[in-house]
């Protein structure tokens, strides 16, 4: 707790202030610079960060996940065609371009990272996590993905078969986790309140029904 | 280029530390930073490869001790002077001494959601057929060129199979440059573990990547 409240309080803010210094000077000076020269809209940045805040994030793609879940045909759409497939529920968009949809089986999982930078499928995931984007996860992934997986509290049973798929080029993944036992009769809203961000990049499972409860 | 950034499989950097219910940003710089560099994106001056390559082309020590979003606002700052946008001076200045390149176009708030929207597609009709078929066993050259490229380090020299043809894409590692599009055939292949990480890997480990045609060669 003693942690917790530090961490809302003076030490933390002043911690921030003294580790960003030169970095959000460094970033004033370029929205002054560029806002001066009639370059960039301050306004348009407004936008852009409420999109992100607010509108895309992953509850979209707990969405895409729920219907293949709920609908053979979709999910059948989704394995063939992910962009489209996706697009249809009006999802589309920067860093979402080219989709492909992987799905998780009682024999493998899978797990997604970009070694090179941090590909991520904004248009149903968001903006990626910061560990996501760091060089711990970057780096590990392809080489002890079970290391890996357990930081996130997740221990594969030894048989589980691990496929990493590296996000070199333009296409974005999508993992669909399995369909957790004990949701026969879910609704689409209701599976997709089972759906988490981890689970759809492979760094973790869907909720049971009985943590959602 | 064998930069950085290029991390699959190095050690020594550290526990993931994933945080409870991360917020979307953690400091209000962030957002920002996030907001200038798609807004200046916008410009049309570069290509999402020039600015990958932008910033792999950090001073690794910079690299690795910067977060994401201050990787971004350091190329940023690289781009913008490279094609006259901003000068060194304006920078440290932090205000407008002269008036500089003229970009295509400016991103205007009532943009913004139709340019999200859009995206940028990069898939381009490739006129010969596809080189390489599905199950084909392939491998990858072993280059180690000083210019863009998305081939990972750890996947270089290394035999795999071809999984899925995903159809042609901008080149990145000529459009970084400037040198055109060159869209070619980009393939799935998978590799076993123990292709790329010898004896010791986890039996069960396939990982795969996706290669432009000419990263590729027959066994």
């Amino acid at each position: 707790m003693s942690e917790h409240h530090h961490g809302e309080g003076h030490g933390h803010d002043h911690h921030h202030d003294n580790h960003f210094s030169d970095i959000e000077a460094r970033v004033k000076a370029l929205e002054t610079v560029l806002t001066e020269k009639g370059l960039i809209d301050p306004a348009a940045i407004d936008a852009i960060v409420e999109t992100y805040e607010t509108k895309v994030g992953p509850r979209n793609g707990a969405r895409v996940v729920a219907r293949a879940w709920s609908n053979p045909e979709f999910s059948d759409w989704l394995k063939r065609d992910a962009t489209a497939a996706i697009a249809s529920l009006g999802f589309t968009g920067r860093q979402g371009e080219h989709m492909r949809a992987v799905f998780n089986t009682a024999d493998t999982h899978n797990l997604v990272v970009c070694t090179l930078c941090s590909c991520y499928p904004w248009s149903v995931l968001g903006l990626p996590p910061v560990w996501y984007k760091a060089p711990p996860y970057r780096s590990r992934a392809v080489i002890d993905p079970r290391g890996v997986l357990s930081e996130f509290g997740l221990e594969l049973p030894a048989e589980k078969k691990i496929r990493v798929w590296d996000s070199t080029a333009e296409l974005r993944y999508l993992v669909v986790p399995e369909r957790p036992d004990g949701t026969e009769g879910f609704n689409e809203e209701q599976l997709a309140d089972l759906v988490t961000r981890d689970s759809m990049i492979g760094t973790g499972l869907a909720l049971s029904p009985e943590v959602v409860r | 280029m064998n930069g950085p950034h290029d991390l699959g499989g190095q050690h020594g950097l550290g526990p993931i530390a994933p945080e409870k219910d991360e917020p979307y940003f953690h400091a209000e710089w962030e957002k920002r930073a996030l907001g200038v560099t798609l807004c200046c994106g916008a410009f049309g001056a570069w290509t999402i490869d020039e600015s990958r390559h932008a910033r792999e082309s950090l001073p690794p020590a910079t690299y690795l001790s910067a977060s994401y979003y201050e990787i971004w606002t350091r190329a940023l700052e690289i781009l913008l002077k490279r094609h006259g946008f901003v000068t060194q001076a304006e920078l440290d200045a932090g205000r407008m001494l002269e008036k500089g390149t003229e970009p295509k176009r400016v991103l205007k708030a009532e943009m913004v959601a139709g340019v999200l929207a859009r995206g940028g597609p990069c898939d381009r009709r490739v006129a010969p057929p596809p080189r390489f078929v599905v199950g084909e066993r392939v491998r990858t050259k072993n280059f180690n060129p000083e210019t863009h490229t998305r081939l990972p380090r750890y996947a270089r020299a290394k035999t795999g199979v071809v999984e899925a043809v995903q159809g042609g894409f901008v080149f990145p590692d000529d459009n970084a440059h400037g040198w055109g599009e060159n869209p070619q055939w980009v393939y799935t292949v998978v590799f076993e573990g123990s292709e790329i990480w010898g004896e010791a890997a986890d039996p069960t480990l396939t990982v795969s990547i996706d290669a432009w045609e000419s990263y590729l060669e027959r066994v």
